[in-house]
C-alpha cells in the first residue's frame, strides 16, 4: 500500500487546522467574562432555588444576545450546592479559585449565605444574595439585593394590625429552625412588645427543615386562636416543608378569614404545585408579584416563558431580585471600565435600575437597595393579588432598630467604609 | 354630610338615568318600574353600589352588609359575584354588573344582560370583605330551603355574629324541622346573643345551654364574653360551671386528638419500617437503601399519575399501590442479587455497600425525573377532615392508619400461614438448621428481600400524599425506621408495630410540651439509653436457636 504525499500533507493539514481551532478555542475562551451561580438544583431547598439558576442563565443569554459587556461575552458556571450549607463554601471556593468567576449570584437560606462569607472576604470577590433575609448584617463584598426586615417583615405585620388586615391582636410566629426565621423573630418579638402586644399573646415555634408531619403544630395553632382575640400566623417556614403544611392547613380547613398566614419564603413558585383552593386568602409579603400589572413586568414574563419554553412557568419575588442585580453589575462593570472586584464594589452603590412593579431601584450605600412593599393574598389559581403596597420605594435598613445591640449600628461602605459603625462610640466593628 | 347629599344626588341622578335610557321600551320601563316599585330597595342598594366605586376594602366591606340588608331581588347573586371575584364595576358610568360563572354579564342593580364591558374593573376583596361576606351570605342563608345551605349559614353566623339576623333566626327557628339546623341555628343565636350586651337574662341563659352543649374553644369564649358583661348570679354561676365544663371537655379531647396523633405518626413509621423489619430480621443485613425503596414507591405513584388518563386521575393513588410494590420488590430482587449476596458474612461492607446503593437509586431518579418536587395528586377521598366530637380526623392520615393496618396483617398472614414464611421463619431463627432441612436459603433471602423492599414500596405510595415527593424522601425516614426496628426487637413484626405505637405516641406526647425540635432529640437520646439497657430490643428473641 503506498501513502501518497498528498494523503500526508492533507493530514497534516487537517491536523494542524485542528489545533488551530483548539488555540482559538482557548483564546476565547479567555475573553469571555465568568459569572458563578450558586443555588441549590437539589434537596429540600431545591424548590425554591432552581428557578433562580435558571433566570440567570436567561440574563446573561440574553446580555449576551446584546454584546456582552465590556465587549466580551459572559459565560455561566453553574455548580450544585445540594442544599448542604458546608457543600456552599466548598462550590463558593471551586468558583472563585478554580474557575476565576467575576462574580457569583447565589444563596438562599441565610444559613447558606453565612457559610459562604468567609471565602467571599478571604478571596475577595463579590455575592448577589436575591432573598428576603433577617437584616442584621452588611458585607462589603456582599450586595443584598432581597429585602431586609424593614421591606417586609415589618410592613406585613403592621398591615395585619390594621383595620384592613384584620385588626389582628395575637400572633404566632412559625418557624424553620436556622439563623434566618430566629434572628426575624427575634425582631419581631420585640417589635410586637414594642406596639404593646401582651407577651401571653405571642407564641414561637420552629421546625426542622423538610418537616412533614404538621397535626400538631396547626392543632396548636387552632387552639391558639381560639382564644376570642383575632389571630394570625407568621410563618417563617422554608423550603418545601411548606408543601405539606399547606396541605395540612388545607385540610384542617383553617381558614384565612378566620387565621390568616402570612408567608415571608412562600411565592408564586412554592404554590405552582400545590391545591391552592382551601388556601384562598392566606397571605404573603413581598416586593414583587407575577400578577402586577406594569409592561416591564409583561416583558419579563414573556422573555422568561420563551426562554424556558414553557407558557405556565410562573415568577417570582427573587427572581425579580436578581433580574435587577444581575443589571446593576453590568451597569457598575461598564462604569468601572473593568470586572475587578475592588473597583466593582466601588461603583456599584448609586447604581439605579428600573424595577419590575414601575419603581427604580438605588444600591443604597450599606449594599442594600429601595424596594416597595407589596402584602398579596393567595388566590384561587396559585397567583397573589395585592391587597396593599407602600406609597414609593423603602430603602433596606441593615441594622434592625427594635434590637439591643443593633439600634445603634449602620452600615455605610461609601463613606464610613463600614457595615457595623457605631453611631454612639464612633467606632467601626459594632 | 356634604358627602351624604352628594350620595344622595348622586343616586338620584342614577335613577333618572337608568329609567331615560330604559324609556324607549315601554315594557322594558314598566319591568323597571316594577322592579323600583319598593323604592327602599333600590335607595339602599345605591347607597351600597357608591361605596363598591371607591375600590377601598373598608368600604367595600360596608357595602356587602348594604347590599345584603337592601332585600333587592339581585342581592345574593351580586354577593356571590363578589366572592368569586365575577363583580365589576364602572366607577364613571356609577354602574355594577356581575358575571355568571357561564361569563354571561348581567346589571347588577336590573337584572338586565349587558354586553358593553369597556371601563368596568373587577372590585378586589381581602380577607375582610370575605368575612362580610360569610356574615351577609349567613343572613341570606338562614331561610334556605336546603338543610345543608341553613346550618352553613347558621356556622357562618356563629363565627361572625350579626345582631341584625336575630329576627330572621327566630322565624326559622320556630318552623325549623331538621335537628342538626336547629342545634346550629340555636349556637348562632347564642353567639348573637352573647355579642349584644342589652339581650334579657332569659337569652343570655338559653345562649349559655346551647353554648355548653356545643362545648368548644370558641363558645367558650362567648360565654365568657356573655358573662363579662353582665351581674346577675344566676347567669354567671351558670355561665362559671359551662366554662369549667368545657375545660374538662377540652381536657379529655384534647387528649384524643394527641392520641390519634400519635397513632398516625406511628401508622407512618410502621410503613415504612415494616420492610426493614423482615430484611434485617431475617438476614440481618442493614439495608441502608430501603428509604430508596420507600421514595421509589413514591415515584410510581407519581408514574402512575401520569400515565393514567385525566379522567381516572382520582384512581391514581390505589392503583399505584401494586405498580409500586412489584417496583420496589424487583429493585430489591436486583440489589439482593448482585450486592448483598456476595457480603452476607461481612455486615459491615454490606451497610456500606447498600449506602452506595442508596446514592446511585437517588441520582437515577434525580436523572430520571429531575431534582425538583413532583406534585402527586391527592383524590377527593384523600383530602379534608371529618369531624367526630372534638376530634379532627384528616382523611389521608384516617387511610393511612386503614393501609398500615392492611399491610401489617397481611405480612402476620404470609408469614404464620403460608409454607414460604414457614420457611423464612425457620431462616431466621436458625439458618444453618434450616438449610440442613433442605430450606433453600439463598431463595427464601431473595424472597425476603422482595417482600420487605415491596412493601416499602407501598409505603411509599402514602407517604406521597402525606410528604414531598423528591429524590431525598428515603433519607428523612431511614434512621427512624431503623429505630423502630432496632427498639422492638429485630426479626419480630409485633415488635416493630408496638415500637412504631410507642414512638409515634411518644413523639407527639412530647410535641406539644417541648417543641419538635427538641421532641426529636431527647427521642434519640432514649433510643440510645434504652438500647445501651436492652441491646436487642423489646422483644428479644429467645433461646438456644437465637446466633449470637
Amino acid at each position: 500500500m503506498l501513502i501518497s504525499r498528498r494523503t500526508i500533507t492533507g493530514a497534516l493539514g487537517a491536523l494542524a487546522l485542528g489545533a488551530s481551532a483548539l488555540t482559538s478555542f482557548a483564546a476565547r475562551a479567555q475573553d469571555t467574562i465568568k459569572i458563578g451561580i450558586l443555588h441549590s438544583l437539589s434537596g429540600t431547598m431545591a424548590i425554591s432555588e432552581t428557578t433562580l439558576k435558571d433566570v440567570m442563565l436567561m440574563l446573561i443569554d440574553e446580555q449576551n444576545k446584546n454584546g456582552g459587556v465590556l465587549g466580551k461575552k459572559l459565560e455561566a458556571v453553574v455548580v450544585d450546592p445540594a442544599s448542604n450549607w458546608p457543600l456552599f463554601a466548598e462550590k463558593a471556593k471551586e468558583l472563585i479559585a478554580k474557575d476565576k468567576v467575576s462574580v457569583v449570584f447565589g444563596c438562599w437560606t441565610s444559613v447558606s449565605r453565612k457559610s459562604v462569607l468567609p471565602v467571599f472576604k478571604e478571596l475577595n470577590s463579590i455575592l448577589f444574595y436575591p432573598v428576603q433575609y433577617e437584616g442584621e448584617e452588611s458585607e462589603r463584598n456582599v450586595f443584598y439585593t432581597g429585602a431586609a426586615p424593614n421591606q417586609q417583615a415589618i410592613p406585613a405585620v403592621d398591615y395585619l394590625m390594621s383595620a384592613d388586615g384584620g385588626s389582628v391582636k395575637r400572633w404566632v410566629l412559625e418557624g424553620t429552625d436556622y439563623v434566618y426565621p430566629r434572628t426575624t423573630n427575634k425582631i419581631l418579638e420585640a417589635y410586637l412588645k414594642a406596639k404593646g402586644v401582651a407577651p401571653e399573646d405571642i407564641t414561637i415555634n420552629y421546625t426542622p427543615f423538610g418537616f412533614s408531619d404538621w397535626q400538631t403544630e396547626v392543632t396548636k395553632i387552632k387552639a391558639f386562636g381560639s382564644a376570642g382575640k383575632k389571630t394570625a400566623v407568621v410563618s417563617t417556614i422554608n423550603g418545601d416543608a411548606n408543601v405539606p403544611f399547606y396541605k395540612e392547613l388545607g385540610n384542617q380547613g383553617l381558614k384565612a378569614t378566620e387565621i390568616p398566614v402570612v408567608a415571608f419564603s412562600v411565592g408564586e413558585e412554592e404554590l405552582a404545585g400545590l391545591d391552592t383552593k382551601p388556601l384562598l386568602g392566606h397571605l404573603a409579603a413581598w416586593n414583587y408579584f407575577e400578577s402586577i400589572d406594569t409592561p416591564e413586568s409583561k416583558t419579563f414574563i414573556e422573555k422568561w416563558h420563551a426562554f424556558t419554553k414553557n407558557s405556565k412557568r410562573t415568577t417570582n419575588d427573587p427572581m425579580e431580585a436578581h433580574y435587577i442585580g444581575f443589571n446593576m453589575w453590568v451597569k457598575a462593570v461598564e462604569k468601572a471600565g473593568t470586572v475587578d472586584p475592588d473597583k466593582v464594589i466601588a461603583a456599584l452603590p448609586g447604581t439605579e435600575q428600573k424595577n419590575l412593579t414601575g419603581g427604580t431601584a438605588v444600591m443604597l450605600p450599606n449594599h442594600h437597595i429601595s424596594k416597595p412593599v407589596m402584602i398579596g393574598e393567595i388566590r384561587a389559581d396559585g397567583q397573589l393579588d395585592t391587597v396593599w403596597q407602600t406609597k414609593g420605594l423603602v430603602p433596606g435598613a441593615a441594622w434592625s432598630p427594635y434590637l439591643e445591640g443593633s439600634k445603634d449600628l449602620v452600615a455605610d461602605w461609601v463613606d464610613l467604609k463600614c457595615g457595623n459603625y457605631n453611631k454612639t462610640t464612633k467606632k467601626c466593628g459594632g | 354630610m356634604t358627602h351624604a347629599i352628594a350620595e344622595t344626588i348622586l343616586s338620584a341622578h342614577l335613577r333618572l338615568r337608568a329609567i331615560s335610557t330604559h324609556a324607549f321600551a315601554l315594557l322594558l320601563a314598566a319591568l323597571l318600574l316594577l322592579s323600583v316599585s319598593t323604592p327602599t330597595h333600590a335607595d339602599a342598594l345605591d347607597e351600597a353600589f357608591v361605596k363598591l366605586y371607591a375600590d377601598n376594602f373598608q368600604q367595600t366591606e360596608q357595602a356587602v352588609a348594604g347590599i345584603a340588608a337592601s332585600g333587592a331581588p339581585h342581592a345574593a347573586e351580586t354577593l356571590d359575584a363578589l366572592r368569586d371575584g365575577r363583580l365589576f364595576a364602572n366607577a364613571d358610568a356609577k354602574r355594577i354588573l356581575y358575571k355568571t360563572t357561564a361569563g354571561d354579564a348581567f346589571d347588577a342593580m336590573t337584572g338586565g344582560k349587558v354586553d358593553n364591558l369597556d371601563g368596568f374593573k373587577k372590585v378586589r376583596i381581602n380577607n375582610g370583605v370575605r368575612r362580610a361576606l360569610d356574615a351577609a351570605m349567613g343572613a341570606l342563608g338562614v331561610g334556605a330551603a336546603d338543610p345543608q345551605r341553613r346550618i352553613h349559614a347558621a356556622h357562618e353566623l356563629f363565627n361572625n355574629p350579626n345582631p341584625t339576623t336575630l329576627p330572621i333566626i327566630d322565624a326559622q327557628l320556630a318552623k325549623e324541622a331538621n335537628a342538626d339546623a336547629k342545634s346550629a341555628l340555636e349556637e348562632a343565636r347564642a353567639a348573637i346573643v352573647a355579642a349584644t350586651p342589652g339581650a334579657g337574662n332569659a337569652d343570655a341563659l338559653r345562649a349559655i345551654e346551647a353554648l355548653a352543649a356545643r362545648g368548644d374553644k370558641a363558645a367558650q369564649n362567648h360565654i365568657a364574653t356573655l358573662a363579662a358583661k353582665r351581674d346577675d348570679p344566676a347567669i354567671r354561676t351558670a355561665a362559671d360551671a359551662a366554662i369549667a365544663r368545657i375545660d374538662r371537655s377540652l381536657f379529655l379531647w384534647g387528649l384524643a386528638q394527641n392520641g390519634w396523633y400519635g397513632l398516625s405518626t406511628a401508622s407512618v413509621l410502621l410503613l415504612a419500617a415494616i420492610g426493614l423489619a423482615i430484611t434485617f430480621g431475617v438476614m440481618g443485613v442493614i439495608n441502608m437503601a430501603h428509604g430508596e425503596m420507600v421514595m421509589l414507591g413514591a415515584y410510581s405513584t407519581y408514574a402512575m399519575q401520569m400515565l393514567l388518563p385525566a379522567s381516572m386521575t382520582n384512581w391514581s393513588v390505589p392503583l399505584a399501590l401494586p405498580l409500586a410494590f412489584v417496583v420496589s420488590a424487583i429493585a430489591g430482587v436486583v440489589i439482593e442479587r448482585f450486592v448483598v449476596r456476595y457480603l452476607y458474612t461481612r455486615p459491615l461492607d454490606t451497610l456500606l455497600a447498600t449506602w452506595g446503593v442508596s446514592l446511585i437509586l437517588q441520582q437515577a431518579v434525580r436523572t430520571l425525573f429531575g431534582a425538583s418536587n413532583r406534585q402527586v395528586y391527592s383524590p377527593p377521598f384523600l383530602s379534608g377532615a371529618y369531624h367526630w366530637g372534638g376530634l379532627e380526623i384528616t382523611n389521608n392520615r384516617l387511610w393511612i392508619i386503614l393501609l398500615s393496618g392492611a399491610v401489617f396483617a397481611a405480612l402476620l398472614f404470609v408469614l404464620h400461614a403460608t409454607s414460604f414464611g414457614l420457611q423464612m421463619r425457620a431462616v431466621t431463627q436458625n439458618r444453618r438448621m434450616a438449610s440442613a432441612m433442605g430450606i433453600s436459603t439463598a431463595r427464601v433471602d431473595m424472597m425476603a428481600f422482595a417482600l420487605g423492599s415491596g412493601v416499602a414500596g407501598i409505603a411509599g405510595v402514602a407517604l406521597s400524599q402525606i410528604d414531598n415527593v423528591s429524590p431525598n424522601l428515603g433519607q428523612g425516614y431511614i434512621v427512624d425506621s431503623f429505630m423502630v426496628v432496632v427498639f422492638g426487637g429485630v426479626g419480630n413484626l409485633w415488635g416493630a408495630a408496638l415500637g412504631a405505637v410507642t414512638l409515634g405516641l411518644a413523639n407527639k406526647i412530647l410535641e406539644p410540651l417541648i417543641g419538635a425540635v427538641q421532641g426529636q432529640i431527647a427521642l434519640l437520646v432514649f433510643i440510645i439509653l434504652f438500647i445501651q439497657k436492652r441491646p436487642r430490643g423489646l422483644f428479644a428473641q429467645k433461646g438456644r436457636a437465637v446466633e449470637s
